[in-house]
């Protein structure tokens, strides 16, 4: 301790070093912040200057012409539409479902325990092995074919473990005295959930949805092994070019054709793709982040 | 005390796992008395409680024996579970008010029971926040949220709730830890009213509340009844124990 009181407060060798490794911590830890969005912005810079010639609303609405190699990519933006949309519709409600279940009702037991275990590893498996595996199931052994419907479900079974842990996420965010509270006055685990845990774990739940579309309109394997197709006659801005049971052009698989199968494409085009694809994800995250703060801000303890 | 046993514990024990937390413990309580429960951390209270209410089923690795009844009916095979827990009121030591309004807070339990009429429910929320002594503060703004009240009249919230279900036991799980002298004494008030309706289980850690409120109190140490007698004695010149003495008088605890 200094006694000497005019000496209280100044700095001696052992604070200045203190504010020193604060300095240094604190930069350190700034520029691996700042770092993280570089590859980002050259990627996106890159990308949208190789794509420039062939970007305009038109790109996305036109048809391909001259086998593929000038026009739109429309068939294979309505088609990444179709499998998204309807793989989620699939895995979103088992998903949401069965982590409701998981969260609310299981009790430590071994099979519980099992359950969770398959999520775990579900989430884990590359996305060639669950095209594989769609392949098998769906187009095989359900005999849907080669089709939409193989495609979504292929799809779906990949983002379900995914969906399955951010709902558990958004329900374990409910805390715990919230529901004793409603089982100390006789409401059953239903009445609790429907009345207080849902309303509350909702933006949670549907931002882990959400994050999904992204995860399933850039995956190209499954798509490639179950349901995509590499050319497929549609009219100009036709929103129902397919049926289930037909194959569908995909933007991912759209992409590899373009960039590997065809020859002398014009040098944008595939770039373009690329930026239609990463747009597409990043309105889709940037949705969710809206969605978030929204029902953030409506938060209500 | 002559009046009829209301509730009736006989040889109860509890375990966690392997840890027995509630050793042999029998004890009774008369109907409309405020019954005391005085103790130290870790000497059971809170588990105690749950198991009148059966919440103590939430927690896989409890196991429970011996018998408590209520009426001379054992909790621990009563079929209807949501229908025991409603005749018992609970109030946590933290106060909980839901994520929803503070006319919502109140009718929850009501529905839950399958009453839905507004003109059923309205009446009732009215008479329990009155009784919580909350009515005059909140009347106005019932839609509000009852998050967003303060912790005191969360609190007091969290009491009306207990109430909504007319419940014919009220728990009180040291509900005064995180409000007020003042609103803890203005809800004593209200206890003392509330028993000529019903038996009031007092859970605390404030000895002198107690010593106030209760007719009779129980000393819990580590599971274990230490003394279990009326007022008078537990915090008179000489109770039996020497424990009780020293705890009460603020020596050890």
């Amino acid at each position: 301790m200094n006694a000497d009181p005019n000496r209280r407060f100044t700095a001696t060798p052992q604070v200045r070093r203190k504010y020193r490794q604060e300095a240094i911590a604190k930069w350190i830890f700034f520029i691996m912040s700042a770092s993280m969005i570089v590859p980002l912005l050259l990627i996106l810079g890159y990308l949208i200057q190789r794509a420039w010639p062939s970007l305009s609303l038109g790109f996305v609405l036109d048809v391909p012409i001259r086998g593929m190699k000038e026009g739109g990519i429309w068939p294979a933006f309505i088609g990444t539409i179709y499998l998204v949309f309807i793989s989620l519709a699939v895995s979103a409600p088992i998903g949401i479902l069965a982590a409701v279940y998981l969260n609310e009702y299981a009790k430590e037991n071994w099979f519980n325990r099992i359950i969770n275990l398959a999520v775990i590893n579900l989430a884990g498996v590359p996305s060639i092995v669950h095209a594989l595996f769609g392949l098998g199931a769906f187009v095989y052994a359900a005999r849907f074919g080669y089709s939409i419907i193989s495609a979504s479900l292929t799809l779906a079974i990949m983002t379900l473990p995914v969906i399955i842990a951010s709902t558990r996420e958004a329900l374990a965010s409910v805390p715990r005295s919230f529901r004793e509270a409603c089982w100390n006055v006789g409401a059953t685990r239903w009445q609790t959930i429907k009345a207080i845990v849902l309303p509350n774990s909702i933006s949670g739940i549907l931002t882990g949805v959400i994050l999904q579309v992204s995860r399933a309109a850039g995956e190209t394997a499954p798509v490639m092994f179950t349901g995509a197709i590499f050319f497929k006659a549609v009219h100009k801005g036709d929103v129902f070019p397919y049926r289930l049971d037909e194959q569908c052009m995909a933007l991912s698989t759209h992409l590899y054709n373009i960039a590997t199968q065809v020859p002398d494409v014009k040098q944008s085009i595939p770039f373009a793709i690329a930026v239609v694809l990463l747009g597409l994800v990043l309105a889709v995250n940037a949705a969710a982040i809206t969605l978030r703060v929204w029902l953030r801000n409506r938060k209500k303890w | 005390m002559t009046a009829a046993k209301h509730i009736e514990v006989q040889n109860l024990r509890l375990a966690y796992g392997t840890k027995e937390v509630i050793h042999d413990i029998s004890f009774d309580i008369y109907r409309n008395e405020i019954f005391g429960v005085i103790g130290p951390a870790q000497s059971a209270k809170t588990s105690l409680l749950r198991c009148l209410n059966r919440t103590i089923d939430l927690s896989a690795d409890a196991t429970v024996s011996g018998s408590i009844k209520v009426d001379g009916q054992d909790v621990r095979k009563v079929k209807d579970l949501y229908g025991l827990r409603r005749r018992i009121g609970m109030v946590a030591p933290l106060p909980v008010g839901l994520p929803i309004s503070i006319y919502n807070n109140v009718a929850f339990a009501p529905r839950c029971a399958g009453m839905t009429k507004k003109s059923e429910l309205d009446p009732i929320v009215e008479q329990c926040l009155r009784q919580a002594a909350l009515w005059d503060e909140v009347k106005d703004r019932l839609d509000s949220l009852g998050t967003k009240l303060s912790g005191g009249q969360q609190q007091r919230l969290t009491i009306a709730r207990a109430l909504s279900h007319q419940p014919e036991i009220l728990c009180l799980d040291e509900f005064s830890i995180a409000i007020d002298p003042v609103t803890t004494m203005r809800i004593e008030d209200v206890l003392k009213e509330l028993r000529k309706e019903m038996t009031i289980i007092l859970v605390t850690n404030l000895t002198q509340q107690a010593r106030r409120l209760a007719d009779r109190t129980m000393f819990l140490w580590n599971g274990e009844i230490i003394e279990l007698d009326n007022n008078e004695v537990i915090f008179g010149h000489q109770p039996k124990d020497q424990r009780t003495r020293d705890y009460v008088l603020g020596i050890f605890g």
